[in-house]
C-alpha cells in the first residue's frame, strides 16, 4: 500500500499492490495515476534498439525525390536542415533539428542509458537527472508530425511533378510507432521506486 | 483503490512534479527552496506563478497568431511569376484544387487549433481566478486536450521546411519561406509552454475552499 497524490487534481489516494497491465484512476478526475506494466525493462530495451536502427536509415536516407523532366532533386531530413541554414532560415532550422532530429534521439539514448543499468542491476551515472530530462523531453519529440508533413507536402507537389517516396519514409512511418510503444512500455512508477532505492 | 478524499495540500503533503513522489511539505523561509529527496526537483504544491505566467505566453501567443496569419508563409515563384501565400490562401488552395482533405488538416491544425488553445486557456484562467465551481471534470478534460493537441500545430512548418528544400529548381520553380513561419512557429511553441505552465489543480482548489 502506497500513497500518490493525482497530479491534475491533487486528491491523494492509497494504492493497493496491482495486478499486471491495470491502470489506477484518479476518483476525482479521471486522470490515470499510473499503470502497472508486465515486463517494462525487457520491452522498453527491445524497442528501444528497434528505434535506433529505424532512426539511423529514417535520418540519413532521402525521404522524397522530385522528378521534373531531367532533374532529380532529393531530400533528406539531414539535407532539408542543411539547405535551411544555407537559406539563413537559422531559427527555423533549429527547431526542425531540435524537434525531429536530437530529441527524439536522445530521448532513446536516454532510455537506454537509465533501462539497460536497471536490468544488470548496477548504478548509472546521474540516472535521476537524465531521466527527468527525458520525461520533460515527450511533448518536445515531434517524428509523427513531420511524417505528416511528409505526406502533406507529397499532396501538394503531386500536381507539379513526379514525386518519389524514398526509403526514409517507410523507415520513419515504422519509427513512429516503434517509439510510442518503445515510450509506452516505460513504467514511469516502477523506474522512480528503483532509482530512488538505490540513492 | 482508496481514496482518503482530502487533497496533498490539506494533509500537508507535496508531491514532486517531476517523479510525484509524495512527501511532507517541509517548512521553509522566504527565498529558500524544498527540492525533492527522490529526484532533486524544486517541490512546490501548485505551479509557481502559474496564472500570470499563463497569462503572459497566452498573450504573447496571441499578438504573434496576428502576423503569422497575415504574413505569407510560403512565396512561391515558377518561371518568372511569384506568389505569395499566407495560410488561409494555401488552405483555399488546396480546396480549390481538389483535396479537401489536406485543405481540412492544414485549417485544423494551424488555424482552428492555435485559436481554440488561446479560447480554451483563457477560459481556465478565467474560471479560476473567479474561484468557478461548476464543473471542474469538464474542465479538467479541456486542459488535457489542449495539452496533447497543441503539437500538431506544427505540422505546417513542417511542410513549409520540406518545400523548400525540395523545390529548389532554379528558374523553373523555386519555393522560399516568409516571414509569417517564424511567427507561426513561435506561437505553437509558446501556446505549448503555456499549456505546460498552467496548473490545472488549480481548477480543484475552489472546491476545497466551499467544503472549509
Amino acid at each position: 500500500m502506497h500513497q500518490i497524490a493525482c497530479h491534475e487534481c491533487d486528491l491523494v489516494h492509497n494504492i493497493p499492490p496491482m495486478p499486471e497491465r491495470a491502470a489506477a484512476r484518479c476518483i476525482r478526475c479521471g486522470c490515470i495515476l499510473f499503470r502497472s506494466k508486465p515486463d517494462s525493462v525487457n520491452r522498453t530495451i527491445a524497442w528501444t534498439t528497434a528505434g535506433l536502427i529505424l532512426y539511423s536509415v529514417a535520418v540519413t536516407y532521402p525521404f522524397l525525390a522530385m522528378k521534373s523532366g531531367s532533374i532529380v532533386q532529393q531530400t533528406g531530413l539531414l539535407s532539408g536542415i542543411q539547405q535551411l541554414y544555407q537559406q539563413d532560415l537559422i531559427p527555423l532550422a533549429t527547431l526542425v533539428l531540435l524537434t525531429c532530429v536530437l530529441v527524439p534521439l536522445l530521448q532513446m539514448l536516454g532510455l537506454l542509458y537509465i533501462i539497460i543499468p536497471l536490468k544488470l542491476n548496477i548504478r548509472a551515472k546521474f540516472a535521476i537527472p537524465v531521466f527527468r530530462i527525458f520525461q520533460h523531453f515527450k511533448p518536445w519529440s515531434m517524428m509523427e508530425i513531420y511524417m505528416l508533413g511528409i505526406l502533406i507536402a507529397l499532396v501538394k507537389l503531386g500536381k507539379m511533378a513526379t514525386i518519389v517516396p524514398g526509403l526514409a519514409v517507410i523507415a520513419f512511418g515504422l519509427l513512429i510507432f516503434v517509439l510510442n510503444f518503445a515510450i509506452s512500455a516505460v513504467d514511469t512508477h516502477m523506474v522512480w521506486e528503483r532509482l530512488g532505492d538505490e540513492s | 483503490m482508496k481514496a482518503t478524499l482530502a487533497t496533498a495540500r490539506q494533509l500537508g503533503l507535496v508531491s514532486c512534479h517531476d517523479c510525484h513522489l509524495l512527501t511532507h511539505m517541509p517548512q521553509i523561509a522566504r527565498h529558500q527552496a524544498a527540492l525533492c529527496p527522490r529526484c532533486g526537483c524544486e517541490l512546490h504544491q501548485r505551479k509557481p506563478n502559474s496564472i500570470i505566467r499563463t497569462w503572459a505566453l497566452v498573450i504573447t501567443a496571441m499578438v504573434f497568431y496576428v502576423p503569422a496569419n497575415v504574413l505569407p508563409m510560403t512565396i512561391t515563384s515558377a518561371l518568372g511569376s511569384t506568389q505569395a501565400d499566407t495560410i488561409m490562401s494555401g488552405v483555399i488552395y488546396f480546396m480549390h484544387h481538389g483535396s479537401w482533405e489536406i485543405a481540412l488538416v492544414i485549417f485544423t491544425a494551424s488555424i482552428f487549433v492555435p485559436f481554440m488553445k488561446f479560447i480554451i486557456l483563457i477560459y481556465l484562467l478565467l474560471t479560476v481566478q473567479f474561484r468557478s465551481i461548476k464543473r471542474p471534470s469538464d474542465r479538467t478534460r479541456l486542459y488535457r486536450l489542449t495539452e496533447a493537441v497543441g503539437r500538431w500545430s506544427m505540422v505546417d512548418i513542417y511542410v513549409v521546411t520540406i518545400l523548400i528544400a525540395l523545390v529548389k529548381l532554379g528558374v523553373l520553380a523555386n519555393i522560399e519561406a516568409g516571414p509569417a513561419a517564424i511567427y507561426f512557429a513561435s506561437v505553437v511553441v509558446i501556446t505549448m509552454i503555456a499549456a505546460e505552465s498552467f496548473d490545472p489543480r488549480l481548477i480543484w482548489d475552489a472546491l476545497e475552499e466551499q467544503h472549509e
